[in-house]
C-alpha cells in the first residue's frame, strides 16, 4: 500500500477520565501528537501513566472524554475499520477454537472472498516466518510464535495504522529481540504505519523513528524525540552506538523525572 | 486407554461377582435380591417382548425430547441473561428461589395440571434440567476474557457478529458440560415421574408395576439396569461430541 506521505494519525487535546464528576480519576490529561504515514512511533512512559488507556482510546475501544482522534483525515468515533491492534496478551487475544490460519483469517471473514482471504493469510504467515504452521492451534505454539500469529493477523488486515500495546513485554529477551527485528523488517517491506506503546526505554529507541515520552498520570506529552539512527538497525551495533546511548539516556531521564 | 478399559471391566465383573455371591448366600431371600445371572436371563427375555421394548422407547423418547426442549430454552436465555447485566440482576432473585425446589415435589402439581400423559414427565424433566444448563451458560458468558472481545471489537466486528463468532464458541464447552449434567437429571425425572404418576408407560412404570407388593424383583432390576445403560450411553455420546468438537478446551487447560 502506498499512502501519500502526510499525516496518518492526528491526536489533539485528547483527555480521558474514568467515570464522571469532579473526583473522577484522570488517566490522560491532555495529549496531542501526530503520526505520519509510514512512521513507527513509540510511546514510552512510567508504569501506570495511562499509555495503554491512550492506545485504547486511539483504537476506539474507549471513548475520549475530551479532544479528538483523526485517522487519515477522518474523525474517529467508535472503532475505525482501518485499524488493527496487537495486544500484549497474545494467549488471550488469539482464539483457541480456531487454527492459526483461522485466527489470521478471522477479521477478514466479512470483508473478502474466500480465495483472497486464503492468499492474504498465507502471505501474512510467511511474513512472520510461520509459513506451513497455519493448521496448528495457537496453544500448540510457543509464546513468541503466538505473538507472531497476532502480528500476522494485524498485517493480513492491511490496516492504515497498526496499534501495538506492549507487544513484546511478555516474551523472553531473545524472543523479544527476534520479534523487534521482525517488526522492523516487515514494516520496511510494507510501509506499515505503527504506533507502539512500551515501558521498555531501550526498545522504544531501538524501534522508533520518533519517541513520545509521556509524563506520570495524568499523562501529557513531556517530549518528542526524533531518533536519528540509521534505518538499518542491529541489536548489537545499534544498541552500542553513541547516538543510541545518548537517546536512551535522555528518555530514561525524562521517564524517571 | 486399553488398561483403563480392562480395569473398568475387572471392577464391573468384581461387582457382579459380589452381588451373585451375596444373593446366593441366603442372607436375604433370593426373590428380594435376585443374583445377576437371574436378572440378566430375565432381561434377555424382556428385550424380546414388544411391550417392554415399547416402554424403553417411551422413556428414551421422553428423555430426548426433554433434553432438546431444555437446551432450546436454557441456552438462548443464558446467553441473554449473561450478556445483559441488568436483566441478569432482575432475574436472579426469581431464579435463586425456583432453583432449589426439588422437582420431584412438583409431580402432584403437574399431574393435576397436565394429567398423566407423556407431557407431564417431559415438563418436569425440562423444568429440572433447565437450571444447570442455564447457570453454565450464564457463567460462560460472564467469564469471557475481555481481551477476546476487545480483539474482535478492535477489528470492527459488530456486536451480533461478536456474539456468534467469539462469545458462542467461547461458551460452547461450558454449555456442553451443562447439557451433560442436564441430561442425567432429565433421565432421573422422567423415570421418577413414570414411577409416581404411571399412565404413560416407560421404565418407571415397569419398575413400579413389577415391584408392587414385593413381586418381581428380577424385572425391577432388569428395568433399572436398562435405565442405567441409557444414562451411561447418553453421557458417553455427549462426551464424545464434546471431545470431537470442543477438544481445544481440554488442550489449553492441560497446557496452562
Amino acid at each position: 500500500m502506498t499512502e501519500p506521505a502526510g499525516t496518518m494519525l492526528a491526536v489533539s487535546r485528547l483527555q480521558h477520565r474514568f467515570g464522571s464528576g469532579p473526583d473522577a480519576p484522570t488517566a490522560i490529561g491532555d495529549v496531542s501528537f501526530e503520526v505520519r504515514a509510514g512512521e513507527l512511533v513509540c510511546i514510552v512512559g512510567p508504569s501506570g501513566c495511562g499509555k495503554s488507556t491512550l492506545l485504547r482510546t486511539v483504537a476506539g475501544l474507549l471513548s475520549p472524554t475530551g479532544g479528538e482522534v483523526v485517522l487519515h483525515g477522518e474523525r474517529v468515533t467508535g472503532v475505525s475499520e482501518d485499524l488493527a491492534v496487537v495486544f500484549q496478551d497474545y494467549s488471550r487475544s488469539l482464539y483457541p477454537w480456531l487454527s492459526v490460519a483461522g485466527n489470521v483469517e478471522f477479521p477478514l471473514r466479512t470483508r473478502l472472498g474466500k480465495a483472497e482471504r486464503r492468499a492474504r493469510v498465507a502471505e501474512a504467515l510467511g511474513m512472520v516466518g510461520l509459513g506451513g504452521q497455519g493448521g496448528k492451534r495457537p496453544w500448540q505454539l510457543s509464546g513468541g510464535m503466538q505473538q507472531r500469529v497476532s502480528i500476522a493477523r494485524a498485517l493480513a488486515y492491511r490496516p492504515a495504522l497498526m496499534l501495538m500495546d506492549e507487544p513484546f513485554a511478555s516474551l523472553d529477551a531473545q524472543t523479544r529481540a527476534d520479534l523487534e527485528d521482525l517488526l522492523l523488517r516487515v514494516r520496511a517491506e510494507h510501509r506499515t504505519t505503527i504506533l507502539l506503546v512500551t515501558h521498555d526505554i531501550d526498545e522504544s529507541v531501538y524501534l522508533s523513528d520518533r519517541v513520545l515520552v509521556l509524563s506520570k498520570s495524568p499523562a501529557t506529552v513531556l517530549k518528542t524525540l526524533d531518533v536519528d539512527l540509521p534505518v538499518e538497525r542491529d541489536q548489537v551495533v545499534t544498541r552500542g552506538s553513541a547516538e543510541f546511548v545518548r537517546l536512551r539516556t535522555e528518555v530514561a531521564k525524562l521517564v524517571h523525572s | 486407554m486399553l488398561r483403563r478399559v480392562v480395569r473398568g471391566v475387572i471392577g464391573f465383573a468384581g461387582f457382579l461377582l459380589v452381588w451373585e455371591l451375596f444373593s446366593r448366600s441366603g442372607v436375604v431371600r433370593e426373590e428380594f435380591l435376585p443374583p445377576p445371572t437371574t436378572v440378566f436371563a430375565r432381561l434377555a427375555v424382556l428385550l424380546t417382548e414388544p411391550p417392554f421394548v415399547a416402554d424403553v422407547v417411551a422413556t428414551v423418547l421422553a428423555w430426548l425430547i426433554a433434553v432438546v426442549i431444555a437446551s432450546a430454552i436454557a441456552v438462548p436465555l443464558g446467553l441473554l441473561l449473561g450478556s445483559v447485566p441488568s436483566v441478569a440482576a432482575a432475574s436472579r432473585a426469581l431464579v435463586e428461589f425456583l432453583r432449589p425446589i426439588p422437582s420431584v415435589a412438583l409431580i402432584p402439581l403437574v399431574i393435576v395440571l397436565l394429567g398423566v400423559g407423556p407431557e407431564t414427565k417431559i415438563t418436569l424433566a425440562v423444568y429440572a434440567s433447565l437450571w444447570p444448563l442455564l447457570f453454565n451458560t450464564i457463567y460462560a458468558m460472564s467469564e469471557i476474557d475481555p481481551v477476546q472481545v476487545d480483539t474482535a471489537r478492535a477489528f470492527g466486528l459488530s456486536r451480533s457478529r461478536i456474539l456468534w463468532t467469539v462469545q458462542l464458541p467461547h461458551a460452547a464447552p461450558f454449555v456442553m458440560t451443562g447439557v451433560r449434567i442436564s441430561a442425567s437429571i432429565a433421565l432421573i425425572l422422567v423415570i421418577s415421574t413414570e414411577l409416581l404418576a404411571g399412565g404413560s408407560g416407560g421404565l418407571g412404570q415397569v419398575i413400579f408395576d413389577a415391584g408392587a407388593g414385593g413381586g418381581r424383583m428380577d424385572i425391577v432390576l432388569s428395568a433399572t439396569l436398562v435405565a442405567g445403560v441409557i444414562g451411561f450411553l447418553g453421557n458417553a455420546a455427549l462426551e464424545k461430541v464434546q471431545r470431537r468438537w470442543l477438544g481445544w478446551d481440554d488442550q489449553i487447560d492441560a497446557g496452562r
